[in-house]
């Protein structure tokens, strides 16, 4: 923690018991780690020039998760909590229409269907450098870790 | 070619190899894969296309060990 932040918001994303009252039992992310990584660098780099931000976290898990699991998490520290909101948001949205994810929901029975998705959005086309010295964490994270954290 | 969600099911595979003439477009490879796996094309118009990792135009020209990936639309968080 900067001693120039003044606040940290923090999304934590988790499994629903249910979707337009289907009843579901646990989701299942197939995650293109590869390009994940580097749409992951993007959009921090794309958040810092939008917003005084001082560190950004992104994590997202992949694999089988259960109901009440978490599936994501977003944190951003800034001088003002308006930036730290609005930065948080913008990351959490953009992960949802602009990332190489797809997510299938299991419902009673077993059966599996995919999760009606959008076009993946391609919002810049140069890949900064991965890794700034302010940023925690990042990656993708899979079921089996037993920490939520890669470092 | 590497193939996610839906368009891995209707393949049944994760990826595979093609040949391709020098010169090649990644038109070329995405004919080679409708070819191999005819279930794909009902997917065609949903599909987004990667070059490695960074959403291409069909128009692209590959070299060799160029990877082609077909995304079908997303959904994170």
């Amino acid at each position: 923690m900067e001693d120039d932040a003044g606040g940290i918001v923090l999304f934590v994303g988790t499994i629903r018991n249910q979707t337009d009252g289907r009843r579901v039992k646990g989701l299942e992310y197939q995650v293109y780690r590869r390009m994940a990584r580097r749409e992951i660098a993007k959009l921090e780099e794309e958040i810092r020039k939008r917003w005084p931000v001082k560190s950004i976290t992104l994590v997202h898990r992949e694999g089988k998760l259960k109901v009440g699991d978490v599936s994501i998490v977003v944190a951003v520290s800034a001088p003002h909590r308006g930036e730290a909101f609005d930065a948080a948001r913008y990351a959490i949205d953009r992960i949802k229409d602009s990332f190489p994810i797809w997510k299938r929901e299991k419902f009673k029975g077993g059966r599996y269907a995919w999760v009606k998705g959008t076009p993946i959005q391609s919002h810049s086309s140069s890949v900064p450098k991965v890794g700034g010295p302010e940023t925690r964490v990042r990656g993708i994270v899979r079921r089996r870790t037993r920490s939520l954290v890669e470092a | 070619m590497i193939y996610f969600a839906q368009a891995r099911d209707v393949t049944g595979i994760k990826g595979e190899e093609f040949r391709l003439d020098l010169k090649s477009i990644v038109k070329d490879a995405l004919s080679k894969a409708f070819e191999a796996h005819p279930k794909l094309s009902a997917l065609e118009s949903s599909l987004k296309v990667a070059l490695n990792e960074e959403i291409t135009r069909e128009d692209a020209e590959l070299k060799d060990g160029d990877r082609v990936a077909l995304l079908p639309p997303v959904v994170g968080g």
